[in-house]
């Protein structure tokens, strides 16, 4: 088990760092240049020599290679530099909007698992009946709707619902406070994304529970369990729930990681201040930095949800552990 | 004495989308205390539907018990509530069944597996039960048992499986153990032992065990009485020994003739039974096994012929020409 972990754990850092090779590379082939595009702010043609010297205030006038070790040396250093674009350490700037971000992406996962194994199990063992019906219906609307659009009717129906209700329309509020601080307006805050985000990670999830567990409930051994004269409630939460969260787990986890992706979209429609908004900056104005070090962020989120993955499919299944 | 286990007119069918399947059409049969009970008969002929019956464990939807009494240690168990047939289960009847690596859940110690029967039906505290669980294993012949129990099924060999889903049968000092083809699975010298086991464990606990099984030399070596089934009927019942060496139904003629045998004459070639098992759902009403019968003649058409005496006690078979067949078989033979 522990030779399990560290081999692992060692995986990690190939994959980060090809990781970083890709973004490194891939930021350089876009068109257009942060100092162009800092100069050029007022409007107007851009002297080439104030453009030289910024990139040399900003190191991009050494060789690429040495600008790659230096990104790369920096990140196992946890030191991911300066902002190109606001002068600010990198670090700062994400530390400033992680939380937000985080909180939805964390209560979108909990709700979803919540709502989702539970209604996923029932769907399965009241096969075919109304409640099946209902929840894979409300699933399947799940996965189809885009999580913009149903970000700007969660707005809408608030505003109009508040209108009617208290007379004058209301607004989460967009200015991010701590939950230990203020928890009714942090909630307020979080909750309308995070259902945004998690409606259809609750219904991918719902579904995945759902028919594992009618492929776990045929097998043998529920038929030896039920023939030992066991509990129902023992064979579905002993029995078959376990085996069937294997799929089950992978799929969340893989989920997560394209939560983060799915936030730059949400905190849009919001006007929230997270990491997605972040990103959707540095990217319009070419801050190198700030870009690789949140490509790097998304990725090291992915490896270490994968991490968890594994490690949690090891502590439920010993054919793993023990392979 | 009351037999231990006594079904009367089972019907089990089940609804699928080519029509009704009527898996088990009419099964009566006896098992007295401590006996051992053969059941055998090619595939789809209704052995495990039957053996899945006893202990209602027939999924529903698609099968439902239609018709029949279980009669089991003077109750039916057709009219026991839920939680009287969960204390039936695995408490007054064991079962074992055919796949033994299927059979064990694979993220459960072989322990727990054990431990929780005793639990449930003993209400055993977890050291009493950890108790039991070794002496069980002991029982069955798995050596080295406390570092058996902490470890799980995908560790452990298919004939070690089997003794311990033997063990979880006898777990709770059962009256009767049903063994549905426990050792088809298996390598044949496995097949050997465990089948040694069974018949050793069976007498030593005086447990009733109702053995299905392709197999007629298992059938003449452990069991006491036979039925025979065809398409969801016995078509011939008796005592082993009547049975193994007077049969006097076309099928189970034909079975024993598929089987190599010590006592006969070595023949060039074994004969498989000729043609193919039936449709249930397309069976008229005469004989189901007439197509593939050589001794057939229209009167088969009309009826299917009803389990009647057939020769001396208590030997039974379901054929119009039963005695015919057998006079003419005695003048070959
Ligand atoms: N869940 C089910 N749904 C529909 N039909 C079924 C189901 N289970 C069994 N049957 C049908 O019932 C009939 C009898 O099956 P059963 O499993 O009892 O045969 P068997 O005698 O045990 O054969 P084998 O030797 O292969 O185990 C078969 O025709 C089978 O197709
Ligand atoms: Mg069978």
């Amino acid at each position: 088990m522990y030779r399990y972990i560290v081999n692992r754990v060692l995986l990690v850092i190939p994959t980060l760092v090809g990781a970083a090779a890709l973004v490194f590379v891939l930021m350089r082939l876009i068109p257009g240049d942060i100092c162009e595009v800092r100069l050029s702010s007022g409007g107007g043609s851009v002297d080439p020599r104030a453009v030289a010297l910024c990139h040399a205030e900003l190191g991009l006038d050494r060789p690429l290679i040495l600008q790659f070790l230096d990104f790369v040396w920096g990140f196992f250093r946890l030191d991911f530099g300066t902002s190109m674009w606001s002068g600010k350490p990198v670090a700062e700037e994400i530390a400033a909007r992680l939380p937000i971000s985080l909180e939805i992406a964390v209560m979108a996962t909990v709700v979803a698992i919540a709502i989702a194994v539970p209604l996923g199990t029932i769907s399965a063992l009241k096969q075919n009946s109304w409640i099946d019906h209902v929840v894979r219906t409300t699933a399947i609307a799940g996965i189809a709707t885009p999580s913009f659009w149903l970000g700007i009717v969660a707005i809408l129906a608030v505003l109009d619902i508040s209108h009617a209700v208290f007379g004058t329309p209301w607004m989460p509020p967009i200015d991010y406070v701590p939950f230990w601080q203020d928890p009714l307006r942090n909630l307020s805050m979080v909750i309308l994304p995070a259902v945004t985000v998690g409606y259809r990670y609750a219904a991918v999830t719902m579904r995945m529970t759902r028919s594992a567990m009618l492929e776990v409930l045929r097998e043998d051994y529920i038929r030896t369990a039920r023939a030992k004269g066991l509990l129902e409630r023992l064979i579905i939460n002993r029995h078959a729930l376990k085996n069937a969260l294997l799929p089950v787990v992978t799929l969340i986890g893989i989920e997560f990681a394209f939560l983060i992706g799915g936030l730059v979209v949400t905190e849009q429609v919001f006007n929230l201040n997270g990491v997605g908004r972040l990103f959707v900056l540095a990217v319009q104005n070419q801050d190198y930095t700030l870009t690789q070090a949140l490509v790097m962020l998304t990725v090291a989120v992915f490896v270490f949800a994968n991490l968890v993955v594994d490690l949690l499919y090891a502590w439920l299944d010993p054919r793993i552990r023990y392979g | 004495m009351a037999p231990l286990l006594q079904i009367k007119d089972l019907h089990t069918e089940f609804r699928t989308g080519a029509g009704v399947v009527r898996a088990v059409d009419g099964v009566s049969y006896t098992v007295e205390q401590g006996e051992t009970v053969a059941i055998v008969g090619e595939s789809g002929s209704g052995k495990s539907v039957g053996a899945l019956s006893i202990l209602r464990l027939i999924p529903d939807p698609p099968g439902r018990i239609t018709r029949g009494e279980i009669l089991f240690d003077g109750r039916d168990l057709m009219q026991l509530s839920d939680t009287q047939m969960r204390e039936v289960r695995g408490g007054d009847i064991g079962m074992i069944f055919q796949e033994p690596m299927t059979s064990l859940n694979p993220v459960l110690t072989i322990g727990r597996q054990i431990t929780e029967t005793l639990e449930q039906h003993r209400r055993a505290d977890s050291a009493a039960a950890y108790k039991r669980a070794i002496e069980l294993l002991g029982l069955v012949g798995i050596a080295d048992p406390a570092r058996r129990l902490k470890q799980y099924p995908h560790q452990l060999s298919g004939g070690m499986r089997q003794r311990v889903m033997i063990a979880i049968a006898i777990a709770c000092d059962p009256k009767l153990i049903i063994a549905d083809e426990p050792t088809t699975a298996l390598d044949v010298t496995i097949q050997a032992q465990i089948l040694e086991l069974m018949n050793g464990l069976t007498r030593r606990l005086n447990v009733a065990l109702i053995i299905i099984t392709h197999n007629l030399g298992v059938v003449a070596r452990y069991a006491k009485r036979v039925n025979v089934m065809y398409a969801g009927r016995i078509v011939e019942s008796g005592l082993a020994a009547a049975i193994y060496h007077h049969p006097r139904h076309p099928y189970t003629m034909a079975l024993l003739r598929s089987v190599p045998r010590l006592d006969r004459p070595r023949q060039a070639r074994l004969d498989p039974v000729n043609g193919q098992p039936p449709e249930l759902t397309r069976l008229d009403q005469g004989c189901a096994f007439r197509p593939r019968c050589r001794f057939a003649v229209d009167a088969c058409a009309q009826v299917r012929p009803p389990l009647e005496q057939a020769g001396p006690a208590s030997h039974l078979a379901a054929c119009l020409r039963s005695e015919e067949i057998v006079a003419a078989a005695g003048t070959v033979a």
